[in-house]
């Protein structure tokens, strides 16, 4: 790698990083107050801006464009609350309306007094990452490229913001009502918060492009908020993936032989990132989600399968059908449970070929029935159900009744030794069985 | 017949004329489910079909691009769908991340695309970015197959759909295919966002598909009439948009946005009973009541 190229491979991971890591910082705001689609009405919204500020100052490159940018991007923000809290016009209509109009002034303003302005709509869209390193102006000797130091005073806004107001933008961000009451205006936070991210916006507009903007903005954002339910956490997962995709997009940039938009791949990055953690993440994960649900219609399954086989013993059956259907449960659910079951050693298989339990299956088995006729008679009593109507509900509850409410409910009852159906309700276990998971 | 009203601005102002009236139908239904910004999405979601598509092909071909939009649209509603469904992502989230996700692959895509050998890629961009004053009597043909076929499934479905649009959990307790009717919703959303694309871009689809419905909303609480008036907006903000920009030679899609937009803001300050005037002279007519019965020594009304 030569000189020249390191400095340009340097400077574009550089510059797409720092703009990131800016961008999902304050994203992860937009996306706890819902309105992740204000980075792309901004973003849509600042053109009438930039184009004034070019027309007034004749500079295509200047600290006003950026001023004028974050008047409108803070406009396009206020304009479309307005509308949605003082008429009827719901969020994302407002939002859609003030957006497109202001997009469109910005065209026809374009089109009508800066045809030779050097304001290319595509590099705006789509961004020339890719050039940004080439663009460069001198720094303390150093040859730097023009978007860099415009990129460090956004990250070093945005950190010294989350810093300065971190405890106001917590509140704002859970209990606006919250932080009104404790004197601070949420909306003042807020604004501050839009023309933050209407700055960043701006700046991240010609190095990056305005789709990767709102792909930074949220995307992180959203995986992070799959991870972890603290803030704190979940910007600073917000801030990896970003750091992380910048990398990788640039890394990857030559995939299949080709020379790809590396912006388009810092978003598919990131987009792949996110699906992955909607599939795997711990807690909130698709995948660890089915899990628990199988965990739970499997512990079901056992329970009633266990129910069934001691009403049968109670009642002197001796061959019965498992009628667990009843309980929505699938059959290869309940194939599995009965699996378990044996290997358990809690029922097996007689002489004659049927299904008993054991004696520890039958202390399990006891104790689910208890659970059941105690919440039938609890149900009876207290809540004044018709016998009839007592036994669907106990069915449901019977597995979510843990040792201690199980003890509350006998005593409630005065250790009632009979369910309102006339059967006898079984004592508590010796051996306490293990609470039910979940 | 005036210098600037060639044939060609005719066949723009028939392509506009049309589609403005069909999304203003449509969007009446997106914005009443407050999915205003799914067009948006959409819109973007179906770059990569159209680059697939034509890398699969290997040339411009119209209705190759038109089904690759088409599926990588799809492949968008079904994203979000499973987000709604297993995630804790929020709807406004689940939009935003499908467009910035979707429009950087095709972009990706797009980079491949420029370094095939030739490749003809004139034509690709106007198909997503759209240009208005490019429309050809194909595409009209297109946007009025689109229009009929729209307007005749509202029609049939009329009564479901209005009942959905409103309360989509009234519609499913009372047996009505609720899921099925909202999916069709989408499908009418996706096929006028796939069809108007080519022929005016993203940013004045989003916007047709908004602004109508946003405006008439403020004049009726019919749905019939909501209907009628959104479809009317488009249309005549297609058609007064159109002249305008021939005439002072500016973008049209920006003007025909702009003309909708001045709707809506007439829509909002003077719209009977909803409008902030009409509002303002009510709330004044409430106060000076008010007064003269404090004055007549009358007890306010609770």
């Amino acid at each position: 790698m030569t000189g020249a190229e390191f400095h340009q491979a340097f400077w574009t991971v550089a510059i797409a990083a720092v703009c990131s890591v800016s961008c999902a910082l304050l994203g992860c705001f937009l996306l706890l107050k819902r309105m992740s689609m204000l980075g792309d009405a901004i973003g849509h919204g600042v053109l009438p801006g930039i184009v004034l500020a070019v027309l007034l100052t004749g500079q295509v490159t200047s600290v006003y464009v950026l001023l004028g940018a974050m008047i409108f991007g803070v406009l396009t923000a206020v304009l479309s609350e307005t509308l949605a809290s003082s008429t009827e016009v719901t969020e994302d209509a407002g939002l859609g309306v003030v957006y497109t109009s202001l997009f469109a002034a910005g065209v026809i303003l374009l089109s009508v007094f800066a045809r030779h302005a050097h304001l290319d709509l595509d590099c705006v869209f789509l961004g020339l990452l890719e050039v940004a390193p080439l663009r460069t102006m001198s720094f303390l000797g150093f040859d730097i490229p023009r978007a860099a130091p415009t990129m460090a005073l956004a990250l070093g806004l945005t950190l010294g913001f989350l810093l300065v107001f971190w405890k106001e933008l917590k509140i704002a961000a859970f209990d606006p009502a919250l932080a009104a009451s404790m004197g601070f205006s949420p909306r003042v936070i807020n604004y501050l918060l839009i023309a933050l991210i209407a700055g960043n916006t701006v700046s991240a507009f010609e190095a990056v492009g305005l789709i990767l903007v709102l792909a930074v903005l949220i995307v992180p954002a959203a995986s992070a908020h799959l991870l972890t339910d603290r803030l704190g956490a979940m910007l600073g997962w917000s801030a990896c993936f970003a750091l992380s995709a910048s990398v990788l997009g640039f890394a990857l940039r030559g995939l299949g032989g080709f020379s790809l938009d590396i912006s388009g791949m810092i978003a598919v990055v990131l987009g792949v990132q996110f699906a992955v953690v909607v599939l795997l993440a711990p807690r909130h994960g698709i995948l660890a989600k089915a899990w628990r649900n199988l965990r739970l219609s499997l512990r079901i399954a056992a329970e009633d399968i266990l129910g069934t086989l001691y009403r049968a013993e109670e009642a002197g059956v001796v061959t019965f059908s498992l009628a667990l259907k009843d309980h929505g449960l699938s059959s290869w659910v309940i194939w599995l449970a009965h699996r378990q079951l044996v290997q358990a050693g809690w029922i097996e298989t007689n002489d004659k070929g049927l299904l008993v339990l054991t004696a520890s299956g039958r202390q399990r088995a006891q104790y689910v029935v208890r659970s059941h006729r105690l919440w039938e008679t609890f149900a009876g009593e207290f809540l004044d159900l018709p016998a009839d109507h007592v036994h669907t509900a106990a069915a449901r509850v019977e597995h979510y009744i843990g040792p201690k409410l199980q003890d509350e409910l006998a005593t409630a009852l005065n250790q009632p030794p009979i369910d309102p159906h006339g059967k006898a309700i079984p004592p508590s276990a010796v051996e306490t069985p293990p609470p039910p998971a979940n | 017949m005036t210098d600037w009203l060639t044939y060609n601005s005719l066949i723009v102002l028939q392509g506009v004329t049309l589609l403005g009236a069909c999304s203003g139908v449509i969007g009446c239904f997106a914005v009443l489910r407050r999915r205003s910004l799914v067009g948006d999405a959409l819109a973007h979601a179906s770059l990569p079909g159209v680059c697939l598509a034509y890398l699969i092909i290997g040339e411009k071909h119209f209705f190759a691009m038109l089904i690759g939009a088409f599926l990588s649209g799809l492949l968008g509603i079904g994203f979000l769908a499973i987000l709604r469904k297993f995630t804790r992502i929020k709807e406004d989230a689940g939009i935003a991340i499908l467009l910035s996700v979707f429009f950087g692959a095709g972009i990706v895509l797009r980079s491949v695309i420029q370094q095939m050998p030739a490749s003809g890629r004139a034509g690709l961009d106007s198909f997503i970015f759209g240009h208005s004053a490019g429309i050809v009597q194909s595409d009209v043909h297109w946007i009025t197959g689109l229009s009929a076929g729209t307007l005749l499934i509202v029609l049939l479905c009329y009564k479901e759909f209005r009942l959905v649009a409103f309360d989509p959990e009234f519609a499913q307790v009372q047996g009505w295919p609720a899921r099925l009717l909202d999916f069709a919703l989408m499908l009418l959303l996706l096929g006028a966002v796939v069809i108007g694309l080519p022929a005016v871009g993203i940013l004045l689809m989003a916007a047709m598909l908004i602004i109508p419905a946003a405006a008439a909303r403020f004049w009726t609480q019919r749905f019939s009439f909501l209907l009628l008036l959104s479809a009317g907006a488009g249309m005549g903000s297609g058609i007064v948009g159109t002249i305008l920009s021939a005439k002072f030679g500016v973008p049209t899609g920006a003007c025909i946005i702009l003309v909708c937009a001045a709707f809506f803001f007439i829509s909002l300050l003077f719209a009977p009973g909803r409008g902030v005037v009409a509002r303002i002279l009510a709330r004044q007519r409430n106060n000076l009541a008010l007064q003269a019965q404090m004055k007549a020594g009358e007890e306010p009304p609770p």
